[in-house]
This record gives C-alpha cells, sequence and structure tokens, in this order.
C-alpha cells in the first residue's frame, strides 16, 4: 500500500496553551476524513513526535469540521515566557505533525499527490 | 424599497456587524481604521491581551503608576475617534490591562482633543484585578492551585507579579447600557469583545445557553484577527489574494444567534470553510466543552456553509451553563534566561556549529555554572521539527547555532552571555554573525493559571461611565 504525508490529505494550524502544544488537523476533502480517524491516532502522533513531546497525547473529534484536535502536553520546555525554544508557542507543530506517513490506497495516492506544496516549489513525493 | 427575496424588513431580521480590529498588542495598527472606514460597522472589538501581556503591564506599572495598559489603543482612538462619534460605532476593548482606569482617561483626553467633547461616554470596567486581596484570599482558604500541577499559590506567593480574574460579557453589557460609545476592560476575555455587543442588541438573557455560545464561536473567530480570514492559513496559502491589505473579519450577527463571517469589500484575503476552520481548532482544548464565564460552548455543534464570496453563515451551536469558578491568571517571577546565536557558513555548517555547543559547553561546566535547562538548536536545520528534520547534509549552505539557558542564578545567567562571542575567535571556522553584541538577560516572568469561586469576585466588579 502506498505511504503518504499527511501533507497531501490534510491542512493544519497549532497553537499553545502554557507547555501544551494543540494542532487541529483538517481534512482537506470530506471523503478522506475517516482515514485520519482511522490512522492518525493519538498513539501513532505520540509515536511520530518522540522524545518532543514529554507527556500523553490526547486527540478530539470534530467531525462537524472533518478536523481532529491534538494535545500534546509537555511540548513547550515549560511554554510560553519560560521556554527557550525557538518555536515556544508552539506554532510550527502544525507542519511537523504533516509530515506523518500514513498508509492508503491507490486511488487517494494519485488523487491527492503533490496537494498541500507551492508550484514549483514542492520536490513531490519521496521515491 | 425592495428587499431581498421580497421579505419584509422586520426587527428579527436586523444584523449587527462586529468588526475585529486587532487580534494582539503588536497587531497590524492600520486594521482597525480599514475596518471603520471600509463599509459599515456597528462595533469594533480590539483584543490586546494575550497570557502574558498582563505581567509585562503590571511591570510599566510599577515603574509609572499612570501606565500599565496598551498604549497603541490611545494614537488609534485619536485617529478614529471622529468616526466613531459621526457614525455611532462603539469600541469594545480589553486595553485597559492591569490599569484600565488610566486607559480610559487617556482616551477621554483624546475625544476631547478630537471635537468629541459632551458626544461620547466612556465605560470602564473593574474589578478583575486580585493582587491586593491575593493574601486574604489564600487565608480565606482560595489556594490557587496550579490547574496543570495542582501545586498551591502560596508556593510561589512572594514572587506573584500580578493575578486578575477573566471576566465575561456582564460588565461591558451594563456599559453599554448605560450609553458608552468605547468600553475599556482589564482581563476580559477575547471572545467576550464581541459577544457582549450581541446580548446587548437581542436582549438576550443569561441562561439562554444555545444563543451564548453562537456568541463565543463569533468571538473566537474575530479574536486572532486575520487569522480568520487569510492570514497564517496553511491551505493552498499561495493562492490567498492582498496579504498586504487584509480585510480583518467582520461578524455579521442575527437575533436568533447564527451569524455569517464576512470582510470589507475590496479588502485583501478570503473568507472561507478552510481559513474559518483552521481558526476555530486554533488554541482549542476539548472541544465539547469550551468554557468561558458566562457559558460552556460546544464546538462539535458548530455547521458552517458558506453563501458566496467571502460570506460564511455559522449557525446551530448549542451551549450549556457555565462553571462555579472563573479563571485567574496569574504572573509570577521564574528565574532568569538568556539565548545566543552564531551563524557558520559551508562547508560542513552543521558539524561546525554541533563542534562549537561541546566547546561552550564543555567551558560552562568548568566554569562551575549550573542551569535548569540548556537548549542547543540548529536555526535552519531542527529549530522547528527537531529530529524529524533527520540528519542535516554536509552541504548545507549555513547554519545558526542557537543555545538558550535558564536557572534561578542571574549572575551564572549572565556569565553565559559572555561566553558566545568568544567561540568566533576560540572555536570552529567559517563563523559570523555576532554583530548584535551579548545577549540580553531577561528576567522570566511565569504564567500560573488558577481557579477561583465566582462568588468572590463578581459583587466586587464595577463599572463606570463618564462623559468625554
Amino acid at each position: 500500500m502506498p505511504r503518504i504525508p499527511l501533507l497531501e490529505l490534510a491542512h493544519a494550524r497549532s497553537g499553545d496553551k502554557g507547555d501544551t502544544a494543540n494542532i487541529g488537523l483538517i481534512a482537506y476533502d470530506p471523503v478522506d476524513y475517516p482515514l485520519i480517524l482511522e490512522q492518525v491516532t493519538a498513539e501513532r502522533v505520540k509515536q511520530h513526535f518522540g522524545s518532543l513531546v514529554g507527556g500523553a497525547v490526547e486527540r478530539f473529534e470534530l467531525d462537524n469540521l472533518c478536523a481532529v484536535n491534538f494535545l500534546l502536553h509537555g511540548a513547550l520546555d515549560g511554554g510560553g515566557t519560560v521556554s527557550l525554544m525557538t518555536d515556544a508557542q508552539g506554532k510550527v507543530f502544525s507542519t511537523a505533525l504533516l509530515r506523518m506517513e500514513i498508509e492508503v490506497g491507490e486511488e487517494v495516492a494519485m488523487r491527492v499527490a503533490g496537494r498541500g506544496r507551492h508550484p514549483g516549489q514542492g520536490e513531490g513525493r519521496a521515491p | 424599497m425592495i428587499t431581498p427575496r421580497g421579505l419584509r424588513s422586520t426587527p428579527s431580521a436586523r444584523t449587527v456587524r462586529i468588526a475585529s480590529g486587532q487580534g494582539f498588542w503588536g497587531d497590524d495598527l492600520d486594521a482597525p481604521v480599514r475596518q471603520v472606514r471600509g463599509g459599515r460597522i456597528d462595533y469594533l472589538m480590539l483584543d490586546y491581551l494575550a497570557e502574558v501581556t498582563m505581567s509585562i503591564m503590571r511591570k510599566q506599572q510599577l515603574r509609572d503608576p499612570a501606565a500599565g495598559y496598551a498604549r497603541d489603543f490611545v494614537p488609534l482612538m485619536a485617529r478614529i475617534f471622529g468616526d466613531c462619534v459621526e457614525c455611532g460605532i462603539r469600541v469594545v476593548t480589553n486595553a485597559g490591562g492591569v490599569n484600565p482606569t488610566e486607559c480610559a482617561r487617556a482616551v477621554a483626553e483624546v475625544g476631547r482633543r478630537a471635537g468629541a467633547g459632551g458626544r461620547a461616554r466612556i465605560g470602564v470596567v473593574t474589578g478583575d484585578d486580585l493582587m491586593d486581596r491575593l493574601d486574604d484570599l489564600i487565608a480565606a482558604g482560595h489556594a490557587l492551585e496550579h490547574m496543570e500541577s495542582g501545586e498551591p499559590l502560596e508556593s510561589v506567593r512572594p514572587l506573584v507579579r500580578s493575578a486578575n480574574v477573566y471576566l465575561g460579557a456582564r460588565p461591558i453589557v451594563e456599559a453599554l447600557r448605560r450609553g458608552a460609545l468605547i468600553v475599556v476592560t482589564g482581563r476580559s476575555t477575547d471572545t467576550a469583545l464581541t459577544y457582549a455587543p450581541m446580548v446587548r442588541e437581542f436582549g438576550w438573557s443569561w441562561d439562554a445557553y444555545d444563543l451564548l455560545a453562537s456568541g463565543v464561536v463569533a468571538g473566537h473567530i474575530n479574536e486572532c484577527g486575520a487569522q480568520a480570514s487569510g492570514g497564517n492559513c496553511s491551505a493552498d496559502w499561495w493562492e490567498i489574494p492582498d496579504l498586504a491589505r487584509v480585510g480583518f473579519p467582520i461578524i455579521e450577527a442575527g437575533a436568533d444567534g447564527s451569524f455569517v463571517v464576512t470582510k470589507h469589500p475590496e479588502s485583501g484575503g478570503v473568507v472561507t470553510l478552510r481559513t474559518v476552520k483552521e481558526q476555530l481548532i486554533y488554541e482549542m482544548g476539548d472541544p465539547t466543552s469550551y468554557i468561558t464565564p458566562d457559558v460552556t460552548a460546544d464546538f462539535t455543534s458548530i455547521r458552517l456553509a458558506p453563501e458566496g464570496a467571502d460570506r460564511l453563515r455559522v449557525h446551530g451551536i448549542r451551549g450549556g451553563p457555565p462553571t462555579p469558578f472563573l479563571k485567574v491568571s496569574v504572573a509570577y517571577a521564574a528565574g532568569y534566561k538568556a539565548v545566543g546565536t552564531l551563524v557558520y557558513s559551508w562547508p560542513d555548517a552543521a558539524a561546525k556549529a554541533r563542534s562549537a555547543a561541546r566547546i561552550l559547553r564543555e567551558r560552562l561546566d568548568r566554569l562551575g555554572l549550573a542551569f535548569d535547562r540548556v537548549l542547543v538548536e540548529l536555526v535552519g536545520w531542527d529549530s522547528t521539527h527537531g529530529h524529524l528534520a533527520g540528519e542535516p547534509p554536509p552541504d548545507l549552505p549555513e547554519v545558526q547555532l542557537r543555545v538558550g539557558v535558564r536557572g534561578p542564578d542571574r549572575a551564572a545567567v549572565e556569565r553565559f552571555t559572555r561566553e558566545i562571542a568568544p567561540l568566533v575567535l576560540t572555536g570552529p571556522p567559517a563563523v559570523t554573525g555576532f554583530a548584535g553584541g551579548r545577549p540580553r538577560v531577561q528576567e522570566i516572568v511565569a504564567y500560573w493559571p488558577a481557579l477561583i469561586d465566582r462568588a468572590v469576585v463578581e459583587p466586587r466588579l464595577n463599572v463606570d461611565v463618564v462623559e468625554v
């Protein structure tokens, strides 16, 4: 089965609440939302981020927006003014999640290929 | 007069337009002016406060008793006071910070100079500041435990710099009812600045939770300015037009709680399903339970329906009662930090930067300096995605070494700031970018979120309305 990055299926925005980063992941197309629900679990996200997230990962579903919201606890080195991180407020955790790869059918892989990249900027999918 | 679809205009079809003008202290200074002059609006909401803003303002007030509010607000009002009086546009803002009274006084002065004397009233909301009551409250059993760690506030009490309760819409509604053209608050919630006008205009009762929750969702869309109308949007960002003069969002609200998100014609940016969805999930916790002082909103009930270009209808929202508690934002001194940077060039830029970091660590150890935390990042390689970026290639053109330290001992952090520049002559080659001088030691003022029984706060809230 082809593996594709979430970048091709969803867009995302992230932010902070104290030492917790939140990432909202939104399916571009409602038909792909079930794939996200099935494969982008809290466990997989925790595994993807590895040492970047000190605490637990929680997931909440917003079926009405075809979106899921992740809370990444202990991800911001204390958060806000305490953190030494460049991304102290978790603003680009969104794109770090969009790197994550999931397995999809051929039809989906063909349909979404190249999505999420500025035309002419992206190198396309890794072979 | 022909009305759309032949319907007669009725009071229930009346809409109120609430424009977002600032998403934080430091946002686009001209955005509120564009909102006031770019088309019809009834209200302008200006959000100036983030979690740490109150403590910065407290620091300023300790140096100057007349300071402690968002100073940008006063020159802004000097530009738009006349427009607001002429067009009856009401302004609702939390620019008051830790000193709403002085903020309102400065705005009144600006209003008089703009010729608004006798033609406008200013409302001031106070009572959110708990600093003077803190010891009494703790003595009376209000432990103000940290919402995440559970630790009682007593453990950092001598270090506390400010303590303010997040207030809801009630005092703002009261000020509007008493004829205020401008309402200045301290730590009101960001969302209340948008839904207080809706409560006032439509006469919603305080137990109409679905309506109040709709107002909260509208407030969440407005509170970060252009983030709902094309700014910072990750979906096909290259297609979003004319961000140079981006139109900030406008909520066109109806009495039934449904509303349309839009923006002024001829402005830049876009309002689409994607831009609004991204803002809806921004800084979200449990979406079924978005807690505010007035209502608990359920973001999983939101329905979105496009209504043509740059118009998105939002409806179907459900809400429930608020909790018996209000959230308190406490700021306390939590040590010191400093961040130093150097830039290394090709070849082997990352290897050089890492070698320099090792040398620096060894020198800090030899000096016997202890820190709670030392963080090494390579900007241009791993500072945003960490290990997910993989190993840097040897032909990376350049990289910025960024080293941060944090600890309780100011002298140790100070000493660290003197160890960066020496690396230029005593470390790996091909290094530059040190012209900014030694890094600055910063005092850390940290955020301590807590809950308090609303019964000890609400009776002390005060609304003053004064003639300009």
